[in-house]
């Protein structure tokens, strides 16, 4: 704990002692640790206590690991299927999302066309725009396609709905790459879309990166269109909407909501910690772009 | 730009896929929510009647409509100073080589970026919860307070533990923005700070700040556009509720073209209305901003 509190010298106050200065900002960050790590240690406790156990008292150690509460989430409650819903559509999306939006983006960022100004602006334009103001369209489109209560048509909505931003990335990454590569390449008389794969993408590597982070993020977090949905076809629930709807339905049972929650944390969370760099400076990546 | 040409048939085939599901799910909706708002249209398979700018002027005499627009605003300003001044402490804190575990922090903050927000919702209106929640349980161990508080249940203190529960969520996501921004600063600046000794506040704000303002700026528009993007986090731990006091814009959106209160029909032409109406007094207040902090001689 002690090497946490080296403080740089260049943050101290000029007039007030550096040791206080330390002690007290020493004492925030573990403070503030507590609060950020606590939320976590209670719903994996919560999901290892039975029911009594939960009413009787608040520590945070099980009496004895309860695991038939995971088995109950799992099955009764279908966090099973809805995890591998979740899983389907973030991996589909993902496909779609990076085809797409590299593409695009490619040929925006590096080809000049008419009315492309018109375009970029276009995408700059709807970035902000959140996701409540449009869910009535969007919905319609899908009952359009035939598409509004099928997986296929979640999976299409996240892909479509996000994309903007990614757009934008690859865009003004390929703008600054050099010419000299894509040049050879077309000397050598290779394909447009030979060189886009082999040479092109390879080089965007850290967009790539980027994208896949914020897309799996979006779609593993998406509540209100999953929700709108599966409002008629509960079967194909994400997780996010599941819990919802599990603690509509079982509001008494915290045992077994907290392991529905653990179900649904822990993989995007290991992901997230096994990868963390790329998380990172992904996301730090899409201010800097 | 290279000189050498390409094929532009297969440039413009390369573009369809993004511009085709570009078109269909965010530009076509945005068009489309400004033509329904025109239109009285009261569910999926009903026809439309061209009624104008008639659910415009219902709505500036609704009150639902206001109030979920206060709230809205409310929770603009309550999230969103917090979270960018918090978090660019922390980033300057972080941002020193020196300190070792700098990264065990950074995870930890970072942890409930990554947590589906109905996850967070369940978990902390657990917390939260009058019944044996930990919260109050703590408050009450402390003698803080003489009987539990129902944190999410009265009108008084909803509002502000959402903002809570929000800035916990995605203080971490704005941290790394702070960093990202931080880490562009060069060595020398703080080597010729020192020089001149300028220390702490007065470096900040004299000679970081400047620096990264530019990125200030992109933060600044990222968190509040998320800040109005609450509804999950909303929906999730309350569902807009008691009484509507936690019920923002994009909650009366949704309970307008779903009807989930009882007895309400489905209005699908007023809550899109609700959405163009609320993204153009936004807009105006934006200019409206820009216009007196321009001229109100706060030129540096």
């Amino acid at each position: 704990m002690n090497r946490l509190l080296t403080l740089p010298k260049r943050l101290v106050f000029g007039d007030r002692k550096p040791t206080t200065h330390i002690a007290v900002t020493s004492l925030l960050l573990a403070a503030l640790c507590c609060i950020w790590i606590y939320p976590f240690l209670w719903m994996i406790s919560t999901s290892l206590k039975t029911t009594a156990e939960i009413f009787m008292g608040t520590g945070l150690i099980p009496e004895s690991a309860v695991v038939e509460n995971y088995s109950r989430a799992w099955t009764e409650a279908h966090m099973g299927s809805y995890f591998i819903n979740t899983v389907l559509v973030t991996v589909g999306s993902l496909i779609i999302v990076t085809i797409c939006t590299s593409l695009l983006g490619y040929v925006l960022g590096r080809y000049p066309f008419r009315g492309k100004s018109l375009l970029i602006g276009a995408f700059v334009a709807t970035v902000f725009i959140p996701q409540g103001f449009t869910i009535i369209p969007i919905f319609e489109m899908l009952s359009f396609l035939g598409l509004s209560t099928s997986l296929w048509g979640l999976t299409l909505a996240t892909s479509g709905h996000a994309m903007t931003i990614y757009v934008l990335l690859f865009a003004g990454y390929f703008k600054q790459l050099p010419d000299e590569l894509e040049d050879a390449a077309i000397v050598d008389g290779v394909s447009f879309f030979k060189t886009f794969w082999y040479v092109m993408l390879p080089l965007a590597r850290p967009i790539v990166v980027t994208v896949i982070i914020m897309q799996v993020l979006h779609a593993w977090n998406d509540f209100l269109l999953p929700l709108v949905i599966t409002l008629a076809n509960p079967a194909i629930r994400t997780l996010s909407v599941g819990i919802y709807a599990f603690k509509g339905e079982q509001s008494i049972d915290w045992s077994g909501m907290a392991a529905a929650s653990t179900i649904s944390v822990l993989p995007i969370v290991l992901l997230f910690i096994v990868l963390q760099r790329y998380f990172i400076n992904g996301l730090a990546g899409a201010v800097k772009g | 730009m290279s000189n050498l040409r390409r094929n532009p048939r297969a440039l413009y085939l390369a573009m369809v896929p993004g511009l085709v599901l570009a078109g269909m799910f965010t530009f076509y909706p945005i068009l489309a929510a400004g033509y329904y708002a025109l239109y009285d249209w009261s569910g999926f398979n009903s026809p439309r009647i061209f009624v104008g700018l008639d659910n415009f002027t219902r709505l500036l005499s609704d009150p639902f409509f206001w109030g979920a627009f206060k709230r809205s605003l409310i929770f603009l300003l309550g999230t969103v100073p917090l979270q960018m001044f918090i978090s660019l402490w922390l980033a300057v804190l972080l941002n020193n080589q020196m300190l070792k575990l700098s990264n065990v922090f950074r995870t930890l903050i970072f942890l409930p970026v990554v947590t589906p927000v109905a996850v967070i919702g369940i978990v902390w209106t657990f917390l939260l919860s009058p019944f044996n929640g930990p919260i109050n349980g703590l408050l009450l161990d402390l003698g803080l307070v003489t009987r539990p508080i129902d944190f999410l249940g009265s009108s008084s203190t909803v509002m502000p533990s959402l903002v809570m529960v929000y800035v916990w969520k995605w203080l971490g996501l704005t941290m790394i923005y702070w960093l990202a921004a931080l880490q562009t600063v060069p060595d020398d600046v703080y080597e010729a700070a020192k020089l001149d000794n300028c220390k702490g506040g007065r470096l900040l704000l004299l000679i970081v700040f400047p620096i990264i303002r530019p990125f200030a700026l992109v933060i600044f528009l990222i968190s509040a556009v998320g800040a109005l993007n609450v509804f999950p986090l909303i929906m999730s731990m309350t569902n807009g509720g008691p009484f509507f006091s936690s019920e923002v814009i994009e909650i009366f959106i949704y309970r307008s073209a779903f009807a989930t209160a009882e007895g309400t029909r489905t209005q699908l032409g007023y809550a899109a209305a609700a959405g163009v109406l609320f993204g153009l007094l936004i807009m105006m207040l934006t200019l409206l901003q820009a216009f007196i902090s321009r001229h109100s001689g706060k030129s540096r």
